[in-house]
Protein backbone atom coordinates (compact mmCIF):
# COMPACT_ATOMS: atom_id res chain seq x y z
CA UNK A 1 0.00 0.00 0.00
CA UNK A 2 1.26 3.94 -1.19
CA UNK A 3 0.45 6.88 1.03
CA UNK A 4 -0.66 8.95 -1.18
CA UNK A 5 0.09 12.98 0.01
CA UNK A 6 -3.42 13.18 0.29
CA UNK A 7 -3.66 9.54 3.09
CA UNK A 8 -1.00 11.84 4.96
CA UNK A 9 -2.66 15.42 5.50
CA UNK A 10 -5.20 12.91 7.00
CA UNK A 11 -3.29 10.86 9.50
CA UNK A 12 -1.24 13.22 10.23
CA UNK A 13 -3.60 15.73 12.14
CA UNK A 14 -4.87 12.42 13.75
CA UNK A 15 -1.90 11.53 14.99
CA UNK A 16 -1.40 14.71 16.09
CA UNK A 17 -5.12 15.16 17.65
CA UNK A 18 -3.85 11.90 19.39
CA UNK A 19 -0.49 13.40 21.06
CA UNK A 20 -2.59 16.37 21.82
CA UNK A 21 -4.62 14.19 24.21
CA UNK A 22 -1.78 13.27 26.11
CA UNK A 23 -1.86 16.61 27.10
CA UNK A 24 -5.28 15.96 29.27
CA UNK A 25 -4.38 14.48 32.22
CA UNK A 26 -7.70 12.29 32.15
CA UNK A 27 -6.68 10.33 28.72
CA UNK A 28 -3.14 10.11 30.28
CA UNK A 29 -4.47 8.10 33.03
CA UNK A 30 -7.12 6.34 30.92
CA UNK A 31 -3.67 5.26 28.53
CA UNK A 32 -2.09 3.94 31.23
CA UNK A 33 -4.56 2.05 32.88
CA UNK A 34 -5.71 0.59 30.12
CA UNK A 35 -2.22 -0.39 29.43
CA UNK A 36 -1.64 -1.92 32.93
CA UNK A 37 -4.96 -3.94 32.80
CA UNK A 38 -4.02 -5.28 29.58
CA UNK A 39 -0.60 -6.64 30.77
CA UNK A 40 -2.45 -7.45 34.48
CA UNK A 41 -5.13 -9.23 32.53
CA UNK A 42 -2.35 -10.92 29.61
CA UNK A 43 -0.71 -12.77 32.67
CA UNK A 44 -3.98 -13.33 35.25
CA UNK A 45 -5.94 -14.14 31.98
CA UNK A 46 -3.94 -16.95 30.58
CA UNK A 47 -4.12 -18.63 33.84
CA UNK A 48 -7.76 -18.51 34.04
CA UNK A 49 -8.04 -19.48 30.46
CA UNK A 50 -5.27 -22.48 30.71
CA UNK A 51 -7.00 -23.81 33.88
CA UNK A 52 -10.78 -23.67 33.26
CA UNK A 53 -11.79 -21.75 35.61
CA UNK A 54 -13.45 -18.57 33.86
CA UNK A 55 -16.64 -19.18 35.45
CA UNK A 56 -14.74 -18.99 38.52
CA UNK A 57 -13.39 -15.49 37.86
CA UNK A 58 -16.72 -14.22 36.66
CA UNK A 59 -18.27 -15.21 40.36
CA UNK A 60 -15.24 -13.44 42.18
CA UNK A 61 -15.98 -11.08 39.59
CA UNK A 62 -19.73 -9.96 40.77
CA UNK A 63 -19.36 -10.71 44.27
CA UNK A 64 -17.14 -7.92 44.48
CA UNK A 65 -20.07 -6.04 44.26
CA UNK A 66 -21.47 -6.91 47.42
CA UNK A 67 -17.96 -5.11 49.03
CA UNK A 68 -18.54 -1.66 46.68
CA UNK A 69 -22.22 -1.12 48.05
CA UNK A 70 -20.79 -1.72 51.93
CA UNK A 71 -17.56 0.49 51.31
CA UNK A 72 -20.07 3.26 50.17
CA UNK A 73 -22.66 2.88 53.05
CA UNK A 74 -20.12 2.84 55.62
CA UNK A 75 -17.75 5.29 53.84
CA UNK A 76 -14.88 3.34 52.89
CA UNK A 77 -12.76 3.43 49.71
CA UNK A 78 -15.23 1.17 47.43
CA UNK A 79 -11.91 -0.56 45.92
CA UNK A 80 -10.82 -1.54 49.22
CA UNK A 81 -14.38 -3.37 49.55
CA UNK A 82 -14.27 -5.26 46.53
CA UNK A 83 -11.04 -6.09 47.20
CA UNK A 84 -11.87 -7.94 50.05
CA UNK A 85 -15.02 -9.06 48.91
CA UNK A 86 -13.28 -11.20 45.42
CA UNK A 87 -10.34 -12.52 47.57
CA UNK A 88 -12.89 -13.96 50.38
CA UNK A 89 -15.41 -15.16 47.88
CA UNK A 90 -12.24 -16.43 45.79
CA UNK A 91 -10.97 -18.66 48.66
CA UNK A 92 -14.68 -19.19 49.05
CA UNK A 93 -15.60 -20.78 46.31
CA UNK A 94 -12.45 -23.34 46.30
CA UNK A 95 -13.01 -24.11 50.23
CA UNK A 96 -16.96 -24.48 49.82
CA UNK A 97 -16.41 -27.19 46.74
CA UNK A 98 -13.55 -29.00 48.41
CA UNK A 99 -14.80 -29.11 52.13
CA UNK A 100 -18.64 -29.07 51.96
CA UNK A 101 -20.93 -30.74 50.22
CA UNK A 102 -21.85 -28.14 47.95
CA UNK A 103 -20.83 -28.33 44.36
CA UNK A 104 -18.62 -25.79 42.82
CA UNK A 105 -20.53 -24.26 40.28
CA UNK A 106 -23.63 -24.29 42.55
CA UNK A 107 -20.95 -22.15 45.23
CA UNK A 108 -19.86 -20.06 42.19
CA UNK A 109 -23.50 -19.09 41.29
CA UNK A 110 -24.38 -18.59 45.18
CA UNK A 111 -21.71 -15.75 45.56
CA UNK A 112 -22.25 -14.54 42.44
CA UNK A 113 -25.65 -13.35 42.74
CA UNK A 114 -25.30 -12.89 46.67
CA UNK A 115 -22.81 -10.47 45.81
CA UNK A 116 -24.89 -8.60 43.48
CA UNK A 117 -28.02 -8.39 45.73
CA UNK A 118 -26.09 -6.96 48.67
CA UNK A 119 -24.23 -4.05 46.56
CA UNK A 120 -27.44 -3.01 45.16
CA UNK A 121 -29.18 -3.33 48.62
CA UNK A 122 -26.27 -1.00 50.37
CA UNK A 123 -26.08 0.68 47.42
CA UNK A 124 -30.02 2.15 47.72
CA UNK A 125 -29.51 2.20 51.70
CA UNK A 126 -26.61 5.20 51.27
CA UNK A 127 -28.18 8.23 52.39
CA UNK A 128 -27.73 11.41 50.29
CA UNK A 129 -25.25 11.20 46.77
CA UNK A 130 -25.89 7.72 45.28
CA UNK A 131 -22.77 6.64 43.30
CA UNK A 132 -23.68 6.01 39.76
CA UNK A 133 -24.29 1.90 39.03
CA UNK A 134 -23.21 2.47 35.51
CA UNK A 135 -19.93 3.06 36.44
CA UNK A 136 -19.24 0.36 38.44
CA UNK A 137 -21.15 -1.65 36.29
CA UNK A 138 -19.75 -0.80 32.68
CA UNK A 139 -16.23 0.98 33.61
CA UNK A 140 -15.22 4.76 33.51
CA UNK A 141 -12.11 4.84 32.30
CA UNK A 142 -11.55 8.75 31.38
CA UNK A 143 -12.71 8.90 35.78
CA UNK A 144 -9.65 6.94 36.61
CA UNK A 145 -7.08 8.87 39.21
CA UNK A 146 -4.06 8.75 39.88
CA UNK A 147 -4.33 6.65 43.48
CA UNK A 148 -5.81 4.26 40.83
CA UNK A 149 -3.08 3.83 38.60
CA UNK A 150 -0.49 3.61 40.92
CA UNK A 151 -2.33 0.33 43.04
CA UNK A 152 -2.68 -1.39 39.65
CA UNK A 153 1.10 -0.19 38.56
CA UNK A 154 1.99 -2.38 41.80
CA UNK A 155 -0.08 -5.14 41.44
CA UNK A 156 0.58 -5.34 37.89
CA UNK A 157 4.53 -5.38 38.87
CA UNK A 158 3.80 -8.04 41.19
CA UNK A 159 1.79 -10.61 38.65
CA UNK A 160 5.14 -10.37 36.34
CA UNK A 161 7.78 -10.68 38.78
CA UNK A 162 6.10 -13.40 40.30
CA UNK A 163 5.32 -14.82 37.04
CA UNK A 164 8.51 -15.08 35.76
CA UNK A 165 9.99 -16.20 39.07
CA UNK A 166 7.79 -18.96 39.18
CA UNK A 167 6.62 -19.67 35.41
CA UNK A 168 7.48 -23.43 35.59
CA UNK A 169 5.30 -24.33 38.80
CA UNK A 170 2.55 -22.25 37.81
CA UNK A 171 2.46 -23.55 34.38
CA UNK A 172 2.96 -27.71 36.15
CA UNK A 173 0.60 -26.90 38.90
CA UNK A 174 -1.90 -25.95 36.21
CA UNK A 175 -1.22 -28.58 33.95
CA UNK A 176 -1.53 -31.15 36.23
CA UNK A 177 -1.92 -30.36 39.66
CA UNK A 178 -1.98 -34.28 40.80
CA UNK A 179 1.42 -34.65 39.41
CA UNK A 180 2.96 -31.78 40.97
CA UNK A 181 1.24 -32.89 44.13
CA UNK A 182 3.12 -36.34 43.95
CA UNK A 183 5.96 -34.23 43.77
CA UNK A 184 5.89 -32.97 47.06
CA UNK A 185 4.79 -29.78 45.32
CA UNK A 186 2.85 -26.73 47.40
CA UNK A 187 0.42 -26.86 45.50
CA UNK A 188 -2.75 -25.64 48.02
CA UNK A 189 -0.04 -22.33 48.45
CA UNK A 190 0.11 -21.23 45.11
CA UNK A 191 -3.44 -21.82 44.04
CA UNK A 192 -4.48 -19.67 46.67
CA UNK A 193 -1.51 -16.52 46.05
CA UNK A 194 -2.96 -17.19 42.39
CA UNK A 195 -6.49 -16.93 43.30
CA UNK A 196 -5.85 -13.56 45.38
CA UNK A 197 -4.20 -12.04 41.81
CA UNK A 198 -7.08 -13.11 39.89
CA UNK A 199 -9.47 -11.26 42.50
CA UNK A 200 -7.03 -8.49 42.71
CA UNK A 201 -6.63 -8.11 39.05
CA UNK A 202 -10.40 -8.14 38.63
CA UNK A 203 -11.32 -5.32 41.07
CA UNK A 204 -8.28 -3.28 39.43
CA UNK A 205 -9.68 -3.58 36.11
CA UNK A 206 -13.25 -2.91 37.39
CA UNK A 207 -12.76 0.77 36.59
CA UNK A 208 -11.67 0.00 33.13
CA UNK A 209 -14.03 -2.08 31.60
CA UNK A 210 -16.88 -2.86 34.19
CA UNK A 211 -18.09 -5.54 36.76
CA UNK A 212 -19.70 -6.91 33.50
CA UNK A 213 -17.43 -6.77 31.17
CA UNK A 214 -14.37 -7.70 33.03
CA UNK A 215 -14.71 -11.34 32.56
CA UNK A 216 -13.48 -10.61 28.59
CA UNK A 217 -10.65 -8.88 29.47
CA UNK A 218 -9.28 -12.02 30.73
CA UNK A 219 -10.71 -14.38 27.95
CA UNK A 220 -11.27 -12.34 24.61
CA UNK A 221 -7.30 -11.63 24.27
CA UNK A 222 -6.35 -14.97 25.45
CA UNK A 223 -8.72 -16.72 23.49
CA UNK A 224 -7.58 -14.66 20.26
CA UNK A 225 -3.87 -15.18 21.57
CA UNK A 226 -4.93 -19.53 21.54
CA UNK A 227 -5.55 -19.07 17.41
CA UNK A 228 -1.99 -18.25 16.91
CA UNK A 229 0.23 -20.63 19.67
CA UNK A 230 -0.71 -23.40 21.83
CA UNK A 231 2.23 -22.50 24.21
CA UNK A 232 1.83 -21.02 27.67
CA UNK A 233 4.67 -18.36 27.77
CA UNK A 234 3.69 -17.68 23.99
CA UNK A 235 0.01 -17.07 24.94
CA UNK A 236 1.09 -14.48 27.69
CA UNK A 237 2.95 -12.47 25.09
CA UNK A 238 0.23 -12.43 22.60
CA UNK A 239 -2.73 -11.94 25.26
CA UNK A 240 -0.86 -8.64 26.65
CA UNK A 241 -0.23 -7.46 22.69
CA UNK A 242 -3.94 -8.19 22.09
CA UNK A 243 -5.01 -6.77 25.33
CA UNK A 244 -3.18 -3.47 24.78
CA UNK A 245 -4.53 -3.41 20.74
CA UNK A 246 -7.94 -4.05 21.52
CA UNK A 247 -8.10 -1.45 24.71
CA UNK A 248 -6.21 1.63 23.12
CA UNK A 249 -8.50 1.42 19.83
CA UNK A 250 -11.17 1.00 22.04
CA UNK A 251 -10.35 3.82 24.07
CA UNK A 252 -9.56 6.24 20.84
CA UNK A 253 -13.22 4.98 19.56
CA UNK A 254 -15.01 6.13 22.74
CA UNK A 255 -13.02 9.24 22.97
CA UNK A 256 -14.51 10.23 19.46
CA UNK A 257 -17.75 8.51 18.87
CA UNK A 258 -18.99 9.51 22.65
CA UNK A 259 -19.99 6.14 23.41
CA UNK A 260 -18.85 4.36 26.89
CA UNK A 261 -15.06 3.13 27.13
CA UNK A 262 -15.73 -0.40 28.39
CA UNK A 263 -18.40 -1.43 25.92
CA UNK A 264 -15.90 -0.08 22.88
CA UNK A 265 -12.66 -1.75 24.45
CA UNK A 266 -14.70 -5.00 24.59
CA UNK A 267 -16.26 -4.24 21.25
CA UNK A 268 -12.59 -3.91 19.60
CA UNK A 269 -11.46 -7.30 21.74
CA UNK A 270 -14.37 -8.96 20.04
CA UNK A 271 -13.56 -7.30 16.11
CA UNK A 272 -9.68 -8.10 16.78
CA UNK A 273 -10.47 -11.98 17.68
CA UNK A 274 -12.91 -12.08 14.50
CA UNK A 275 -10.07 -10.91 12.25
CA UNK A 276 -7.84 -13.16 13.51
CA UNK A 277 -9.94 -16.41 13.05
CA UNK A 278 -10.67 -15.43 9.42
CA UNK A 279 -7.35 -14.81 8.55
CA UNK A 280 -6.27 -18.02 10.27
CA UNK A 281 -8.61 -19.61 8.39
CA UNK A 282 -7.52 -18.20 5.34
CA UNK A 283 -3.94 -19.05 5.56
CA UNK A 284 -5.00 -22.38 6.69
CA UNK A 285 -7.23 -23.15 3.36
CA UNK A 286 -4.52 -21.45 1.26
CA UNK A 287 -2.06 -23.47 2.57
CA UNK A 288 -3.52 -26.52 2.53
CA UNK A 289 -4.57 -25.50 -1.31
CA UNK A 290 -0.44 -25.51 -1.99
CA UNK A 291 -0.04 -29.41 -0.82
CA UNK B 1 16.62 -57.45 46.70
CA UNK B 2 16.66 -53.84 47.88
CA UNK B 3 13.83 -52.89 49.54
CA UNK B 4 11.47 -50.01 48.21
CA UNK B 5 8.31 -49.42 49.95
CA UNK B 6 6.27 -51.35 52.44
CA UNK B 7 2.44 -51.03 53.00
CA UNK B 8 1.34 -52.35 56.77
CA UNK B 9 -2.27 -52.33 56.92
CA UNK B 10 -3.58 -49.65 55.35
CA UNK B 11 -7.05 -48.65 54.65
CA UNK B 12 -7.59 -46.02 52.62
CA UNK B 13 -11.01 -44.25 50.80
CA UNK B 14 -12.89 -41.23 50.29
CA UNK B 15 -15.09 -39.25 53.23
CA UNK B 16 -15.19 -42.47 55.44
CA UNK B 17 -16.32 -44.59 52.16
CA UNK B 18 -13.76 -47.26 52.64
CA UNK B 19 -12.05 -48.63 49.17
CA UNK B 20 -8.92 -50.57 50.47
CA UNK B 21 -8.69 -52.58 53.63
CA UNK B 22 -6.23 -53.77 55.43
CA UNK B 23 -3.71 -53.97 52.80
CA UNK B 24 -0.24 -55.30 53.40
CA UNK B 25 2.60 -54.95 50.36
CA UNK B 26 6.08 -54.62 49.94
CA UNK B 27 7.67 -53.58 47.15
CA UNK B 28 11.26 -54.51 45.96
CA UNK B 29 13.81 -53.47 43.53
CA UNK B 30 13.18 -54.41 40.25
CA UNK B 31 9.80 -56.35 40.81
CA UNK B 32 7.63 -55.96 38.53
CA UNK B 33 3.87 -56.27 40.07
CA UNK B 34 0.94 -56.30 37.86
CA UNK B 35 -2.33 -55.10 39.37
CA UNK B 36 -5.39 -56.47 38.44
CA UNK B 37 -8.84 -55.84 39.60
CA UNK B 38 -12.14 -54.92 38.94
CA UNK B 39 -13.30 -50.95 38.05
CA UNK B 40 -13.84 -49.61 41.26
CA UNK B 41 -11.78 -52.18 43.27
CA UNK B 42 -9.43 -50.04 44.61
CA UNK B 43 -6.43 -50.23 41.92
CA UNK B 44 -5.84 -46.17 41.99
CA UNK B 45 -6.67 -45.73 44.83
CA UNK B 46 -3.48 -47.89 45.75
CA UNK B 47 -1.44 -45.87 43.43
CA UNK B 48 -2.95 -43.06 45.60
CA UNK B 49 -1.32 -43.86 48.85
CA UNK B 50 2.16 -45.05 47.34
CA UNK B 51 2.29 -41.62 45.60
CA UNK B 52 1.22 -40.09 49.17
CA UNK B 53 -1.85 -38.55 47.24
CA UNK B 54 -3.76 -39.91 49.52
CA UNK B 55 -3.01 -39.91 53.21
CA UNK B 56 -4.40 -43.84 54.61
CA UNK B 57 -7.28 -43.67 56.98
CA UNK B 58 -5.41 -46.28 58.99
CA UNK B 59 -1.68 -48.20 58.79
CA UNK B 60 0.90 -46.84 57.31
CA UNK B 61 3.30 -46.80 54.69
CA UNK B 62 7.25 -46.94 54.69
CA UNK B 63 9.79 -45.23 52.27
CA UNK B 64 12.90 -47.05 52.09
CA UNK B 65 14.70 -45.11 49.70
CA UNK B 66 16.27 -41.78 50.75
CA UNK B 67 16.17 -39.86 48.17
CA UNK B 68 13.03 -37.64 47.63
CA UNK B 69 11.58 -38.90 44.84
CA UNK B 70 12.11 -41.84 43.64
CA UNK B 71 8.85 -42.53 41.89
CA UNK B 72 8.04 -42.25 38.68
CA UNK B 73 4.18 -42.03 37.97
CA UNK B 74 2.03 -42.15 34.39
CA UNK B 75 -1.45 -41.19 35.18
CA UNK B 76 -4.30 -42.32 33.30
CA UNK B 77 -4.30 -40.09 30.04
CA UNK B 78 -7.79 -39.60 29.76
CA UNK B 79 -7.19 -37.47 32.76
CA UNK B 80 -5.37 -34.70 31.12
CA UNK B 81 -6.60 -31.63 29.55
CA UNK B 82 -5.29 -32.32 26.29
CA UNK B 83 -6.08 -28.31 25.16
CA UNK B 84 -4.22 -26.89 27.51
CA UNK B 85 -1.87 -24.78 25.78
CA UNK B 86 1.80 -26.70 27.00
CA UNK B 87 4.42 -28.25 24.83
CA UNK B 88 5.43 -32.12 24.80
CA UNK B 89 9.25 -31.40 25.48
CA UNK B 90 7.44 -28.46 28.61
CA UNK B 91 5.43 -32.24 29.98
CA UNK B 92 8.59 -33.85 29.81
CA UNK B 93 10.64 -31.38 31.63
CA UNK B 94 7.87 -31.47 34.23
CA UNK B 95 8.66 -34.88 35.54
CA UNK B 96 12.30 -33.07 37.18
CA UNK B 97 9.46 -30.91 39.04
CA UNK B 98 10.48 -31.40 42.97
CA UNK B 99 14.40 -31.28 41.62
CA UNK B 100 14.99 -27.98 43.32
CA UNK B 101 14.94 -26.62 39.41
CA UNK B 102 11.90 -24.55 39.54
CA UNK B 103 13.06 -20.92 39.64
CA UNK B 104 16.07 -21.90 37.64
CA UNK B 105 16.00 -22.98 33.86
CA UNK B 106 17.12 -26.52 33.27
CA UNK B 107 20.61 -27.29 33.15
CA UNK B 108 22.07 -29.07 30.15
CA UNK B 109 21.82 -32.47 31.65
CA UNK B 110 18.23 -32.16 31.95
CA UNK B 111 18.11 -31.16 28.46
CA UNK B 112 19.81 -33.92 27.24
CA UNK B 113 18.11 -36.31 28.90
CA UNK B 114 14.88 -35.22 28.22
CA UNK B 115 16.17 -35.54 24.56
CA UNK B 116 17.41 -39.18 24.71
CA UNK B 117 14.20 -40.41 26.50
CA UNK B 118 12.50 -38.76 23.12
CA UNK B 119 14.78 -40.40 20.60
CA UNK B 120 14.09 -43.89 22.77
CA UNK B 121 10.31 -43.43 22.50
CA UNK B 122 10.75 -42.40 19.09
CA UNK B 123 9.01 -39.04 19.52
CA UNK B 124 12.01 -36.71 18.89
CA UNK B 125 9.76 -35.12 16.19
CA UNK B 126 7.08 -34.11 18.14
CA UNK B 127 9.29 -32.48 20.33
CA UNK B 128 7.99 -28.71 19.66
CA UNK B 129 4.31 -29.68 19.56
CA UNK B 130 1.31 -28.63 21.38
CA UNK B 131 0.11 -31.85 23.71
CA UNK B 132 -3.38 -31.21 21.58
CA UNK B 133 -2.09 -32.22 18.37
CA UNK B 134 -0.94 -36.06 19.34
CA UNK B 135 -2.72 -39.27 19.31
CA UNK B 136 -3.59 -41.23 22.16
CA UNK B 137 -0.03 -43.74 21.29
CA UNK B 138 1.66 -40.74 21.22
CA UNK B 139 0.18 -39.33 24.47
CA UNK B 140 1.26 -42.21 26.47
CA UNK B 141 4.89 -42.13 25.32
CA UNK B 142 5.02 -38.44 26.42
CA UNK B 143 3.97 -39.26 29.61
CA UNK B 144 6.32 -42.30 29.70
CA UNK B 145 8.88 -39.77 29.51
CA UNK B 146 7.84 -37.50 32.23
CA UNK B 147 7.78 -40.14 34.17
CA UNK B 148 11.26 -42.11 33.23
CA UNK B 149 13.00 -37.87 33.61
CA UNK B 150 13.69 -37.82 37.14
CA UNK B 151 15.68 -41.74 36.67
CA UNK B 152 12.58 -43.28 39.22
CA UNK B 153 13.54 -46.20 41.39
CA UNK B 154 9.74 -47.44 40.67
CA UNK B 155 7.50 -46.98 37.77
CA UNK B 156 4.12 -46.60 38.23
CA UNK B 157 1.65 -47.36 35.44
CA UNK B 158 -2.31 -46.30 35.74
CA UNK B 159 -3.84 -48.75 32.07
CA UNK B 160 -1.27 -47.53 30.09
CA UNK B 161 -3.11 -49.38 27.45
CA UNK B 162 -5.91 -47.33 27.63
CA UNK B 163 -6.44 -45.57 24.88
CA UNK B 164 -3.63 -47.03 22.24
CA UNK B 165 -3.48 -49.58 19.38
CA UNK B 166 -1.93 -53.18 19.67
CA UNK B 167 1.24 -51.91 17.99
CA UNK B 168 1.94 -49.52 20.76
CA UNK B 169 0.90 -52.05 23.81
CA UNK B 170 3.35 -54.43 22.61
CA UNK B 171 5.64 -51.92 21.88
CA UNK B 172 5.29 -50.63 25.49
CA UNK B 173 5.82 -53.83 27.10
CA UNK B 174 8.91 -54.18 25.43
CA UNK B 175 10.24 -51.02 26.67
CA UNK B 176 9.07 -51.80 29.76
CA UNK B 177 10.88 -54.92 29.84
CA UNK B 178 13.82 -53.31 29.41
CA UNK B 179 14.04 -50.68 31.54
CA UNK B 180 13.04 -53.75 34.57
CA UNK B 181 16.54 -54.16 34.13
CA UNK B 182 16.96 -50.98 36.06
CA UNK B 183 13.85 -50.35 38.15
CA UNK B 184 11.19 -51.89 39.98
CA UNK B 185 7.34 -51.38 38.06
CA UNK B 186 3.77 -51.45 39.12
CA UNK B 187 1.46 -51.69 35.88
CA UNK B 188 -2.23 -51.09 36.81
CA UNK B 189 -4.80 -52.94 33.99
CA UNK B 190 -7.73 -54.40 33.59
CA UNK B 191 -7.04 -56.23 31.03
CA UNK B 192 -5.30 -59.73 32.62
CA UNK B 193 -5.28 -61.24 29.96
CA UNK B 194 -1.90 -59.37 28.13
CA UNK B 195 -0.55 -58.53 31.13
CA UNK B 196 -0.01 -61.70 33.07
CA UNK B 197 2.46 -62.51 30.34
CA UNK B 198 4.91 -59.84 31.13
CA UNK B 199 5.11 -59.17 34.51
CA UNK B 200 6.95 -61.56 37.63
CA UNK B 201 3.84 -61.46 39.98
CA UNK B 202 0.32 -60.15 40.10
CA UNK B 203 -1.58 -58.71 42.37
CA UNK B 204 -5.26 -58.35 42.88
CA UNK B 205 -7.53 -55.43 44.22
CA UNK B 206 -11.21 -55.81 44.85
CA UNK B 207 -11.08 -53.96 48.57
CA UNK B 208 -8.54 -56.40 49.58
CA UNK B 209 -5.07 -56.81 48.23
CA UNK B 210 -4.18 -60.80 47.13
CA UNK B 211 -0.33 -60.81 46.06
CA UNK B 212 0.08 -63.34 44.19
CA UNK B 213 3.65 -64.67 44.14
CA UNK B 214 3.99 -65.59 40.51
CA UNK B 215 2.46 -64.59 37.23
CA UNK B 216 0.69 -67.32 37.00
CA UNK B 217 -3.66 -66.95 37.82
CA UNK B 218 -5.86 -70.34 38.58
CA UNK B 219 -9.24 -70.15 37.79
CA UNK B 220 -9.99 -70.86 41.03
CA UNK B 221 -8.34 -67.24 42.63
CA UNK B 222 -10.46 -65.57 40.06
CA UNK B 223 -13.49 -67.06 41.31
CA UNK B 224 -12.48 -66.36 45.22
CA UNK B 225 -10.84 -62.46 44.21
CA UNK B 226 -14.05 -61.68 41.56
CA UNK B 227 -11.33 -60.56 39.56
CA UNK B 228 -12.56 -59.71 35.65
CA UNK B 229 -11.37 -61.33 32.31
CA UNK B 230 -11.36 -59.75 29.54
CA UNK B 231 -9.07 -61.35 26.83
CA UNK B 232 -9.62 -60.38 23.67
CA UNK B 233 -6.40 -61.05 21.23
CA UNK B 234 -5.68 -62.72 17.99
CA UNK B 235 -3.00 -63.89 16.51
CA UNK B 236 0.76 -64.65 17.63
CA UNK B 237 0.96 -62.73 20.99
CA UNK B 238 2.07 -64.02 24.12
CA UNK B 239 -0.54 -64.84 25.89
CA UNK B 240 -1.95 -66.69 29.01
CA UNK B 241 -4.88 -69.16 28.53
CA UNK B 242 -7.04 -70.41 31.26
CA UNK B 243 -8.95 -72.92 31.64
CA UNK B 244 -12.56 -73.29 29.99
CA UNK B 245 -15.61 -70.83 32.43
CA UNK B 246 -18.35 -72.65 33.11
Amino acid sequence: MYLTPSSNIIIKPFMEQIIELFRYQFFYNAFFSALLASIACGFIGTYIVARRIVFISGGITHSSFGGIGISYYLGFNPVLGAAVFSILSALGIEYISKKTEVREDSAIGILWSMGMALGIIFIFLTPGYSPNLMTYLFGSILTVNTTDLLLMALNTLIIVVFFLVFYRIILYISFDEEFARAHKVPVMLFNNILLIMVALTIVLSIRVVGIILVISFLTLPQTTANIFTKDFKKMIGFSVLFGCLGSFSGLIISYYANIPSGASIIFSFAVIFIVAKVLKELTLSIHLKHQ
Amino acid sequence: MEQLLELKNVSAGYDKNIVLSDVNMKVFDRDFIGVIGPNGGGKTTLVKVILGLLKPLKGEITYCVNTRNFIGYLPQINKIDSKFPITVYDVILSGLMSQNQLITSFNKLDKQKADELLEQTGITHLKKKPIGELSGGQMQRVFLCRALISSPRLLILDEPSSFVDNKFEHELYGLLHDLNKQMAIIIISHDVGTITSYVKTIACVNRELHYHQSNIITEEQLADYNCPIQIITHGHVPHTVLEHHH
